[in-house]
């Protein structure tokens, strides 16, 4: 069960600054729990972020991003109306895919 | 899944066989989809992400940190270039027990800043590094003081 990346798109003249959040737990693999077994690693692997469906960035991710990452950046050329998705892939094979639309 | 669990299995193998040689300090983990992120030293990071001199240091490259961090389960970076021709911007904690965090793969539809947020599990040096085209690794460092380690995160 996933819950939804929350994302926030701020357009600036011909840009967007866009802000988002992805409900994810990103267990290092470091932690122990209260019987001093290790935790398994469980964090998110792959990330794609997209404009009108074009991706624009893709990342790798070990288990050094925070729980619940958190993500910003400046997108070129966005308008309202113009969609941004976030996409990513997990290390148990888990996936999620949410979509905005830009509002001025 | 058996393609990937063979390339897990053969990784795993070669880590096996360079901790025997004593060339690799820990076992490595069978977790992450690719080697770089189990590096255990900045130097290594770049090379396995394709680095083909070795990594020196631009004022092109811009890193923001804050110099003490209270927790170190979220500690705010923000990695960033003016240079043009750069395939990967990658954020590496030296003292991590992985030392890669993220690498993220630029386009020219964005601005290269990104902001995020890292674990740190102890007070380190923290790097970005600009992977460019030519195979040129150019990095900014910052150093950044924790308060509360981020291990336990």
């Amino acid at each position: 069960m996933t819950e939804p990346t929350r994302i926030r798109a701020q357009v600036q003249g011909d840009k967007a600054v866009v802000r988002l959040r992805m409900a994810h737990e990103m267990e290092s693999g470091q932690r122990r729990d209260s019987g001093g077994a290790l935790i398994p690693a469980w964090h998110i692997t792959e990330v794609t972020i997209t404009h009108n469906g074009r991706p624009v960035i893709t990342a790798e991710w070990g288990p050094g991003v925070s729980k619940n990452p958190y993500l910003q950046f400046t997108l070129k050329g966005a308008r309202a109306g113009d969609r941004v998705g976030a996409n990513w892939k997990d290390s148990r094979g888990a996936s999620r895919s949410d979509e905005i639309t830009i509002v001025a | 899944m058996n393609t990937r669990r063979h390339t897990l299995q053969q990784g795993a193998a070669v880590a096996a066989l360079l901790a025997a040689a004593g060339l690799w300090p820990q076992a490595a983990r069978a977790a992450g989809n690719s080697k770089a992120f189990d590096a255990r030293s900045v130097a290594e990071a770049t090379r396995l992400l394709g680095a083909t001199a070795a990594p020196a240091p631009s004022a092109e490259v811009t890193l923001q940190a804050p110099d003490i961090a209270e927790n170190g389960a979220e500690v705010a970076v923000t990695i960033g270039t003016t240079l043009a021709g750069v395939k990967q911007l990658v954020l590496l904690v030296e003292k991590n027990p992985n030392v890669l965090v993220a690498v993220f793969n630029l386009t020219d539809a964005i601005e290269p800043v990104l902001s995020l947020r890292t674990k740190m599990s102890q007070s380190s040096d923290v790097y970005a590094v600009a992977l460019m085209r030519d195979g040129r690794a150019l990095f900014a460092r910052r150093e950044v003081r924790v308060t509360l380690g981020g291990c336990a995160a």
